[in-house]
């Protein structure tokens, strides 16, 4: 294990703006050593520095959620859209829509539960730079109705298969970009699962895979344009990377 | 994604891929900012021995990219055929539903072929010769365990998952290789996520189809395959992590998280060394 990471820290601390550079160096290091907890806590001290807010770093003083920069920005992201999925099939879960099937109801249980595991592992993952847990507005969402269900439960999955897919390229640790790519493909399962309960068959039709065979890809802001309808907290994506 | 602006930007990325993966170069690099205290790990470029002789001819400095793009062609190749024998197989498919998703399947293959094809020659490299398959995983001999596949729906459905399955795996196993690779990262990207609809669906079928798969579900619980035979648990092996990056997702930070739970959210990589242990018996020696 590299001994540097405690010089790594210091040195890291003592930049007043992290260069892509050293912030890519830094984290390869840093989960090649001990994994992403690490990370977090060593960048930690230099969120500190360059925020004014007492109660959480990314925040700012109106209440708007800044996802950070770098790879932390990308996983800030991931960990907001997690968020969205997992409130959602927890009130999907909780109160089950009309006459649903006991074979729906075990499929979106486990749904539920990939999605919470997603999030709390970006949490856990982020420790102090994890942004703050999010609010959510599902008043367009009518939980008693299957077909809103499952109309809303297929839009935030192909959604998230196409936010995964268009941010790999943003991502410069390998460690990041394969935990990921873990997470899109069961993603893409719940896209097809859900799918295919709403109209049998159309798992990969044409509405989500083009003529080359290609799923869905969005940038961050292309995503954040969609899924804000459903976040009631603001959110400033101005520090993600961009191509 | 437009496939004018995949191709314009591959120059660009094959030098930025040569630059990263030419170990002496970088570890040069490294060592000369970071003042001599880190240690370096290299990439590791080892070249497959199955694949070997469909590179003989690629440029040098290409074949980082080249390489990946022809393993994915080549499992693109064994789909698409797999499915296109299946479907010129009379009775075995159940018409309606049943062939529809095959023929939707087949398509997309067809067409990751051709777009790989198209990628690695804009990348100047050759797309790898299309191989002779032997379905039933005889190696050639045509009388492998699997000789029944295109006269059972049953064990179609079992190959077809284990492929599927299996292809989302390689596809994982290969992204460290291609991190920061701009736009052939992205399309491998809409690759992988199609290949894991399929699988769902796949499965799906299985469920729908099929007696004695157990609960086999959309997703990968543990390192079930749901198919009674061993010969496909190469392809399942290691499914049933349930730590990601040192962290326990098991009832993580006490939400009711089950081991099935834990290794469904998550599907695991396979390297090219244990992809092509799997699909070896499936291409003619």
């Amino acid at each position: 294990m590299p001994k540097s990471l405690s010089e790594t820290n210091q040195m890291e601390a003592s930049e007043t703006k992290i260069s892509q550079l050293s912030r890519r160096k830094f984290l390869g290091y840093a989960s090649a050593a001990t994994g992403l907890m690490v990370v977090a806590s060593a960048c930690n001290k230099e969120q500190v520095m360059n925020t004014t807010s007492t109660q959480n770093t990314n925040v700012t003083a109106d209440g708007t959620v800044d996802l950070g920069t770098g790879d932390i920005g990308i996983l800030n992201y991931a960990y907001a859209l997690e968020q969205l999925e997992a409130a959602f099939y927890t009130m999907v879960i909780s109160k089950p829509y009309s006459n649903i099937s006991p074979m729906e109801l075990a499929m979106l249980t486990d749904v539920r539960d990939h999605e919470i595991s997603h999030r709390e592992f970006f949490k856990n993952a982020l420790g102090g730079m994890a942004i703050p847990a999010l609010d959510f507005d599902w008043s367009t969402i009518t939980f008693t109705s299957r077909d809103s269900v499952l109309g809303t439960a297929k839009a935030f999955e192909d959604l998230g298969v196409s936010a995964y897919n268009g941010a790999g390229r943003l991502i410069k640790s390998a460690d990041y970009l394969v935990l990921a790519g873990k997470i899109v493909s069961v993603e893409a399962r719940h896209a097809a699962a859900i799918r295919d309960l709403i109209a049998n068959g159309t798992f990969a039709d044409d509405t989500t895979v083009d003529a080359m065979g290609l799923d869905m890809a969005r940038k961050p802001l292309e995503v954040l344009a969609i899924a804000g309808a459903y976040i009631k907290t603001k959110i400033d994506p101005s520090h993600l990377p961009t191509y | 994604m437009n496939l004018n602006n995949i191709f314009g930007e591959i120059e660009k990325v094959d030098a930025d891929m040569y630059d990263r993966l030419n170990t002496r170069r970088s570890a040069f690099k490294e060592f000369a900012s970071a003042g001599g205290k880190m240690a370096l790990a290299a990439v590791p470029l080892a070249l497959g021995s199955l694949f070997q002789k469909s590179y003989a001819g690629t440029k040098s400095t290409k074949d980082s990219v080249v390489d990946i793009l022809n393993y994915a062609l080549t499992l693109e190749y064994l789909e698409s055929a797999f499915y296109n024998m299946a479907l010129a197989s009379p009775g075995l498919i159940p018409g309606g539903a049943a062939t529809g998703a095959i023929q939707t399947i087949a398509k997309h293959e067809m067409a990751h072929v051709a777009f790989l094809k198209s990628a690695i020659m804009a990348a100047g490299g050759t797309p790898a010769p299309l191989p002779v398959f032997d379905f039933s995983a005889g190696a050639g001999s045509g009388m492998g365990p699997f000789k029944d596949v295109f006269s059972s729906f049953e064990l179609f459905l079992n190959v077809a998952q284990t492929f599927e399955d299996t292809g989302v795996r390689a596809y994982k196993g290969r992204a460290a290789e291609i991190v920061q690779g701009g736009a052939y990262l992205t399309a491998a990207l809409q690759i992988h996520s199609v290949e894991a609809r399929h699988a769902a669906h796949i499965r799906s079928m299985r469920k729908a189809y099929g007696s004695g798969v157990g609960n086999v579900k959309p997703w990968i619980t543990g390192k079930m395959s749901g198919i009674n035979s061993p010969l496909v648990q190469a392809s399942y092996d290691g499914e049933d992590n349930t730590k990601q990056a040192t962290i326990e997702i098991v009832n993580i930070n006490g939400f009711s998280i089950s081991f099935d739970a834990a290794t469904e959210a998550w599907d695991e990589p396979l390297t090219k060394d244990q992809v092509l242990a799997i699909v070896t018996p499936f291409f003619k020696k």
